[in-house]
């Protein structure tokens, strides 16, 4: 289905965006179906971005879970994670429209970072707009969107975080929107783009769903994604939705745990409201004003949800989870330490959220599930987080045992 | 007629625009907003706005957004607001709300809408509703006898602007230049052709706002259109302000300045 479904989704923006809007939306349609387009960014996708990527056996995981674990890697796309899929295609886009500058927002960088990829392989003016908090907490990313010919507009504004540059970026895109289009980083955001950005990233799911059937004769029994806004999520998801068989997990950052507060999981933790053009499921308080989010992993650091998670949610079909950051961060160690891969934080809390239903899906099975796991991204860039968390975690191993 | 009406059309009896002022509830704080908007009206404007401070104002400028998120750190709620509607109707100003949607919704829409209309609330601007999200407010206000003003851009079409108007009542805004709020240099030259395309499509009074903060700029633009909206530039007043009656200064003067252009404009 595209567009607005119900009371979800919709266009809650100023009217002088409505223009640019219903020209996006024509042109993502045509692009839909016209094959040249399709055939042209296929090539990209082949040629350019490394896909289809892999699907690895995750055998020493799957020991310690209790479950076949098949990992879905867009870790080893070009860029290193799965945004770079809805990155060509909207830039591809931007092409078609006649535009020739692009702005974009990012939390942990991914996006940005591969819209600056994708603006320097077209030939666009590139602006990408990242809360100050994050341009501190990814740096490294910071430094190759610069590398690539980017600028980034650091935003001091409210919690300094995503949800603030998606604000600036919505402000740059009134301003210049005769000359300029916003490459939308997540599934969320008003219509047409939860719509284009799933469809975008839906080849995760169309290319992993080929591959299992090719590797063990059968679909899944449950396909498990990290849900921030959620673009990784609904592609990995949307070639699945008919099959009522598998089992769609969406894991959201629970941060230090829901009862505390401090987290980003909009939708187990938050109510439906209005963010970002799009109604949905938000964090907020008893006024409506957006509460601040929490998460160990900045891209998954926003108190909003696309509104296709927000349908799957409330029509049943999709299960979604917090994940803590305790939680996450051991399933990364574990990851690491078990299959030599690094993975982003973001995708760590779908390993996480895999191994915490493995056992319940054995027991309801009999028999031994298949999981599949969209790795998003890899881990380079969270090395430093990383790094400060366990030598945090030492530390702590080292008082407690003083103390005792 | 409503009294928002009555006002406007009594400035165009006058043969002159109408000024409309915008200050945010809750800054500098509660009883401070609801002094500055008696201020402005005593300095001459007819209508005022109050600002409903939200966290992620994606229409405002960086002025207005500091003065928003300073009340916001201070705890003002819609309440307050609600409270500041009161003070300044009672002044006999017709009094809008200019709110973003989700604080409406989450407060309860009908409940909004009774409550700003017991507080003597005129109306609202919502600058992120449009017409085909609006249906349950459109219904509340109705019901509670609010008037209810839309936006129309640059970029609308006229098919756009034909559906805006349908469901305006009170008067248009037109938003003068593509950008966010906040003082200009110059006013863009094709606010004129905006007012004239929404012209085409109603008989209400089309309003323009963004980027007017003197009165050289406001008499400009009085000369095409029924009122002119000026915001930031009364909050920079009270941001710039050493203290809070130097601010109430600052927002009357301004009031006298712009109130006196608006009367210049088309002579």
């Amino acid at each position: 289905m595209v567009g607005p479904r119900g009371k979800i989704g919709g266009r809650f923006m100023p009217e002088a965006l409505m223009a640019a809007l219903a020209e996006l939306t024509e042109a993502y349609h045509k692009s839909k179906n016209d094959p040249e387009f399709q055939a042209e960014l296929t090539h990209l996708l082949r040629s350019y971005a490394n896909r289809p990527s892999l699907l690895s056996e995750a055998h020493r995981l799957s020991e310690h879970a209790g479950a076949r674990i098949l990992l879905k890697r867009e870790d080893l796309n070009h860029t290193g994670s799965h945004k770079i899929n809805n990155v060509l295609g909207q830039a591809l886009l931007t092409k078609r429209m006649g535009k020739r500058r692009v702005i974009a927002e990012t939390g942990a960088g991914q996006h940005g970072v591969a819209s600056a990829t994708a603006a320097a392989l077209f030939d666009l003016e590139c602006v990408v707009y990242m809360g100050e908090e994050d341009t501190e907490r990814q740096a490294l990313n910071v430094a190759r969107m610069r590398m690539l010919g980017a600028e980034v507009v650091p935003v001091a504004a409210g919690s300094r975080t995503l949800k603030d540059a998606i604000n600036e970026a919505i402000r740059d895109w009134v301003t210049n929107v005769e000359h300029t289009n916003y490459l939308f980083g997540t599934a969320a955001g008003p219509h047409p783009f939860p719509s284009m950005v799933r469809d975008f990233a839906r080849i995760i799911g169309v290319e992993a769903r080929a591959q299992i059937l090719e590797l063990t004769g059968a679909l899944p029994d449950a396909v498990a994604a990290c849900v921030g806004g959620g673009s990784n999520a609904i592609g990995a998801f949307h070639a699945f939705v008919p099959d009522e068989d598998v089992r769609l997990y969406g894991f959201e950052a629970g941060g230090s745990g829901l009862e505390t507060g401090l987290h980003a999981a909009s939708i187990t933790g938050g109510a439906l409201g209005v963010l970002h053009g799009a109604r949905t499921y938000i964090l907020q308080d008893e006024f409506g004003q957006t509460l601040p989010s929490h998460s160990i992993s900045a891209g998954l650091d926003y108190p909003g949800v696309g509104p296709e998670h927000a349908y799957l949610h409330d029509t049943g079909r999709a299960v979604y989870e917090p994940v803590t950051d305790a939680e996450a961060m051991e399933a990364f160690r574990l990851l690491c330490r078990t299959e030599g891969i690094i993975p982003a934080i973001e995708s760590a809390h779908a390993v996480a959220g895999a191994l915490r239903i493995a056992p319940k899906l054995r027991e309801e099975l009999g028999r031994e599930p298949v999981i599949l796991v969209n790795l998003s991204g890899r881990g380079d860039k969270d090395m430093h987080t990383a790094a400060a968390y366990f030598s945090d975690e030492v530390a702590l191993d080292k008082h407690s045992g003083t103390e005792a | 007629m409503s009294k928002l009406s009555d006002v406007l059309a009594a400035a165009k009896a006058e043969d002159r625009a109408a000024l409309i002022g915008y200050l945010p509830a809750g800054y500098p704080s509660v009883d401070g907003s609801i002094a500055a908007l008696r201020a402005m009206i005593e300095g001459g404007v007819d209508i005022v706005e109050v600002g409903l401070p939200y966290s992620d104002p994606q229409m405002d400028g960086p002025v207005i957004q500091k003065a928003v998120q300073a009340a916001l750190d201070a705890g003002v709620t819609t309440l307050d607001v609600l409270r500041v509607v009161e003070g300044a109707a009672a002044t006999g100003a017709p009094t809008l709300v200019m709110s973003y949607w989700n604080p409406i919704e989450r407060f309860g829409v009908d409940r909004f809408a009774a409550e700003l209309s017991a507080a003597g609330g005129a109306g609202t601007i919502l600058p992120d509703l449009i017409p085909e999200e609006a249906d349950e407010w459109i219904a509340a206000a109705d019901a509670h006898g609010l008037d209810r003003v839309f936006l129309v851009a640059q970029t609308s079409t006229s098919e756009r602007i034909a559906l805006t108007t349908d469901v305006c009542r009170g008067f248009v805004y037109a938003a003068s230049l593509m950008g966010v709020t906040g003082t200009r240099e110059a006013v863009s030259g094709s606010a004129k052709d905006l007012v004239a395309r929404t012209r085409e499509q109603t008989g209400l009074p089309v309003c323009v706002g963004l980027g007017v903060s003197n009165g050289v700029q406001a008499a400009e633009v009085a000369a095409f259109a029924d009122g002119v909206i000026v915001g930031s530039a009364f909050v920079r007043r009270l941001i710039e302000a050493p203290d809070e009656a130097a601010g109430l200064a600052g927002v009357r003067a301004l009031a006298e300045e712009l109130a006196e252009a608006v009367r210049k404009g088309r002579r």
